[in-house]
């Protein structure tokens, strides 16, 4: 296997003849067997470079290698070797969730009895072998999800293309999902997933870009990012002045960031914030002082695209997306 | 390190056989054919139209004393049954909407499939339903006296020509599924393409009867001469050459229909 397994060059793709540039020359390479990750907010490419990568798409210009395949020479090798789970759960309700799976096997020129052993045991591995043979209709939304990402993974493809997989789910359903995807690239997946969530990316993602407006504005690993970006701060609370003073003292190389220090209350800026707060309170604990209270601020995205940009997240990038493509709304409507 | 394409353009023999491309459009008809059975309402309402039809025009017309041309219930069932096989054909347009609307066409053109198969699975899948409203609709007409004098096959080859029609016709409304923003918007899109094609025709009253500005229209369409063909196959009125004028009208409808919407598939994402 190549080292990478998706290189994207300067990636450019118009909307409205020419008049919105969705990807704006975003060049990036996908390391095999890992979790890459395309952070942004809505409106900023992510989907767009998604369906290019995926087949689903043209680029306007450039070039993009997936699998070793060019994605718009050799599109029938590039779909061999790719599952894509889109950003709303793209399950036929009319069908049971075995015959869902079933039908992707079969598009996918599986044998028929490997197509039929595949779906049942992907409906076990994700817990929905007790809704099997149920319509899809009365599965919850954490259960269309995974039905979703078993789909893309009927035939074990080596390359997986998740966009916004956790979006709008529950914190459970978000946390199984997440388990799911680490224990895929476990068995040699390599993944690229889209995210909103500046957490999501840090838990799974060894590398990943920010896209804003069609273009990378920051890219690296999640901690570089993180500490380029907004940065995580521990916050301790003292019962006196005199016990904070007096940890000051105790805590101070931890990081490399000078301490803030007002009253009672310690703010130390760290790198790696469970950490570093482990080795606080292990430092406070063989000392005689009192903690009082103890939090991680973490950098929202919010923070984050404050920072590299100077705009929030969710400004009016909006209505950027809305006006980007009639998917974007028609899939909001099929949501809702 | 960078990757290179592949240069050789090695394709596992298996995917791009035309045995696969079928396997693809019986996988994804048989799909469709299974919604009709899970949500057999749809089919129940699609009936009861062309039903209620018989019924009312069989007995308003008839009570009126608008038809002059003999046994109406002869003349109007063909006509019923031609309507009734081309409304199939908005089944095509909200289907391929909805599809699109779930994101089902953009996993779909993500697998190794053939491309031809979403559109040839769906038109085929709506055929086949409209065997099954043929069926019930000429057992409807039965009970209410309608009597085919042409034999068995003659009506088999009729069935066939308007099958063929709507077919052909469908493809049309394929496009305009797949270029509507919704499945709301496609039903609605199809109404101004289909009233005035089975309504200024002869399926409901003989074209003389039509107005005069209407006639031009009316008689060199491609709904009456199938029509036509179809009342001449089931109950020995004239045919003339409209058989083979209806299968001309299918082919050229095809001919510019498929790859329009084709093209929509492909463009689309």
């Amino acid at each position: 296997m190549s080292e990478f397994s998706v290189e994207a060059t300067d990636i450019v793709r118009t909307f409205n003849d020419g008049d919105f540039r969705a990807l704006d020359g975003v060049s990036l390479q996908v390391p095999t067997g890992q979790v890459f990750g395309l952070l942004g907010p809505n409106g900023s490419g992510k989907t767009t470079m998604v369906r290019i990568l995926s087949t689903v798409l043209a680029p306007t210009e450039g070039r993009a290698i997936v699998a070793g395949y060019d994605v718009v020479k050799q599109p029938g090798q590039v779909r061999r070797s790719i599952g894509l789970a889109g950003q709303f759960a793209a399950v036929d309700e009319n069908l049971t969730g075995f015959e869902n799976l079933r039908m992707v096997g079969f598009l996918n020129h599986m044998e028929r009895s490997r197509a039929i052993t595949r779906s049942r045991q992907l409906l076990v591995d994700f817990g929905l072998a007790d809704f099997a043979h149920k319509l899809t209709s009365t599965y919850s939304g954490g259960m269309r999800r995974r039905l979703d990402l078993a789909a893309a993974l009927v035939a074990d493809p080596p390359i997986l293309f998740l966009d916004e997989p956790t979006t709008g789910l529950d914190p459970q359903s978000r946390q199984d999902l997440w388990a799911i995807i680490e224990g895929l690239v476990e068995g040699g997946t390599t993944v690229l997933l889209t995210t909103q969530y500046l957490e999501e990316a840090d838990r799974l993602c060894k590398q990943l870009v920010v896209l804003d407006h069609g273009k990378i504005i920051a890219e690296g690993t999640s901690s570089q990012l993180k500490s380029s970006l907004g940065n995580t701060v521990l916050v301790l609370t003292f019962a006196s002045t005199g016990d904070a003073q007096q940890t000051l003292g105790l805590i101070a190389d931890i990081s490399a960031k000078p301490a803030n220090v007002d009253g009672t209350i310690i703010e130390l800026t760290v790198d790696k914030g469970p950490a570093s707060a482990a080795e606080a309170l292990r430092r406070i604990d063989s000392s005689e002082v009192v903690l009082a209270g103890l939090q991680l601020r973490e950098p929202s995205l919010d923070d984050v695209f404050l920072n590299l940009t100077g705009h929030k997240a969710e400004d009016d990038v909006v209505v950027v997306e809305e006006k980007l493509s009639r998917r974007a709304r028609r899939k909001a409507e099929a949501k809702v | 390190m960078t990757i290179t394409a592949r240069t050789t353009t090695e394709t596992a023999p298996h995917h791009s056989s035309l045995r696969y491309a079928a396997r693809d459009v019986v996988t994804l008809a048989r799909r469709n054919l299974l919604a009709l059975i899970r949500v057999p309402t749809a089919l129940v309402f699609m009936v009861i139209q062309p039903v209620m039809f018989v019924l009312l025009f069989r007995y308003i017309f008839q009570a009126l004393g608008a038809f002059t041309h003999g046994n109406y219930v002869n003349f109007l069932v063909p006509g019923i049954l031609v309507q009734t096989t081309i409304f199939g054909a908005v089944g095509t347009a909200i289907g391929l909407a909805e599809d699109l609307q779930r994101g089902l066409i953009e996993r779909f053109k993500a697998l190794p499939m053939a491309r031809m198969a979403v559109l040839a699975g769906r038109t085929l899948a709506d055929s086949l339903r409209n065997v099954i409203v043929l069926v019930i609709i000429t057992g409807v007409g039965f009970l209410v006296g309608f009597r085919p004098h042409g034999g068995f096959f003659d009506y088999i080859a009729a069935c066939l020509v308007m099958l063929l029609f709507a077919y052909c016709l469908s493809w049309g409304f394929a496009f305009v599924g797949l270029a509507a923003p919704n499945s709301e918007t496609a039903q609605a899109m199809t109404f101004p393409l289909i009233f005035p094609l089975t309504f200024a025709s002869t399926i409901f009253i003989p074209l003389m009867d039509l107005p005069s500005w209407l006639q031009g229209f009316a008689n060199n369409q491609p709904v009456s001469e199938t029509t036509t063909a179809v009342r001449a196959l089931m109950t020995g009125t004239p045919a003339g050459n409209s058989i083979w004028v209806s299968l001309l009208w299918s082919i050229g409808l095809v001919a510019v229909l498929a790859p329009l919407a084709v093209n929509q598939f492909r463009k689309i994402a």
